[in-house]
């Protein structure tokens, strides 16, 4: 098992060079939706970014609001 | 001290004698435990022997003014002596200002994480995870051990039931948040201390050097049991930290 883990996270983002990360956060699940809406492909790349910054809380909560239309980001 | 104090002395020192958890009526810093730390204590040592130089100094002044018979009843100002007290004052400070804003911005410097953490606090109990690795995240609750539960040995209020694993010579990016209310993230030894404000993500990161067991404690008043929810950092080999993630993931 031990060989297939490679440790590797998120880079670091000069968009986001601040302690404050949320908008990291944010901003690499909208851009992984609306990748996935536009073409649905080359998107794992914003995936991997999300799922590491992300909160897993915050994920489902943004997936429940966009299975329920509710969600406020444009994708 | 009897053996039990001895015991829990031993193993709040670790194996290899380092202070990564509080004594009884500590007055100074815990020992280091990432180069950034040793950095800080230098430079609190260096604050304290400033304080020293100009505490003595002040005394014996006052000292002198006090005992003196010799005063001049006539003086009314003297150009040359304040531009003296006002220049090496701030002299001083900028000799303490400089190394400490250079400190404070090494601290917001994140390098290249090879590992991102999440902490989340809760009333009253840390939940961490980590998700490096795709669609399986590794994600666990961090409770103290009540007293009654505690083995001879083990550090009162300070014990938790799942550790956070980390490997050490690893840059490791630390993001918290709160699930309720302000919370904060503190390792003395790792030099770590960042708020966890709930709908924000706070970054920090640490490079553990040596192995070791960091305790610290939740450090912004939560509630009832903010007492209650410390934070227990084990540095590991890279090797036992892909094992012990690699298990948790194929569970
Ligand atoms: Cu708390």
């Amino acid at each position: 098992m031990s060989e297939e883990i490679k440790v590797e996270t998120a880079k670091f983002d000069a968009r986001f060079p601040n302690t404050n990360q949320t908008k990291n956060c944010w901003q690499n699940y909208v851009d992984y939706h609306s990748c996935v809406n536009a073409s649905g492909e080359g998107c794992e790349y914003y995936k991997k970014v999300f799922q590491s910054l992300c909160p897993v809380e915050w994920v489902s909560n943004w997936d429940e609001q966009r299975e329920a239309g509710t969600f406020t980001g444009k994708i | 001290m009897n053996i039990r104090e001895l015991k829990g002395r031993k193993e709040a020192l670790g194996n290899w004698g380092y202070g990564d958890a509080p004594e009884p009526w500590q007055l100074g810093l815990q020992d280091p435990g990432c180069y950034l730390m040793e950095d800080i204590v230098q430079f609190h040592d260096w604050i304290m022997y400033i304080l020293v130089l100009i505490l003595s100094f002040v005394l014996w002044l006052i000292v002198r003014a006090l005992t003196t018979n010799s005063t001049n009843m006539y003086l009314v100002d003297a150009p040359v002596i304040e531009i003296i007290w006002t220049l090496i004052p701030a002299g001083v400070l900028m000799f303490i200002a400089l190394p400490s804003l250079k400190l404070l911005y090494l601290m917001d410097e994140i390098g290249e994480p090879a590992l991102t953490i999440k902490a989340v606090g809760h009333q009253w109990y840390w939940s961490y995870e980590y998700s490096d690795y795709g669609n399986s995240t590794v994600e666990f609750d961090s409770y103290m051990i009540p007293t009654s539960d505690l083995n001879s040995g083990d550090l009162r209020l300070l014990e938790v039931d799942n550790r956070l694993v980390v490997p050490i010579h690893t840059q490791v990016r630390v993001l918290v948040t709160g699930a309720d209310v302000l919370h904060s993230f503190a390792v003395p030894s790792l030099a770590v201390k960042i708020d966890a404000v709930p709908g924000r993500l706070n970054q920090t990161n640490f490079l553990i050097k040596r192995p070791g067991v960091y305790y610290g404690q939740c450090s912004e008043i939560c509630g009832a049991n903010h007492s209650f929810m410390p934070i227990v950092i084990e540095g590991v080999a890279m090797e036992k930290y892909t094992n012990w993630i690699g298990a948790l993931l194929s569970e």
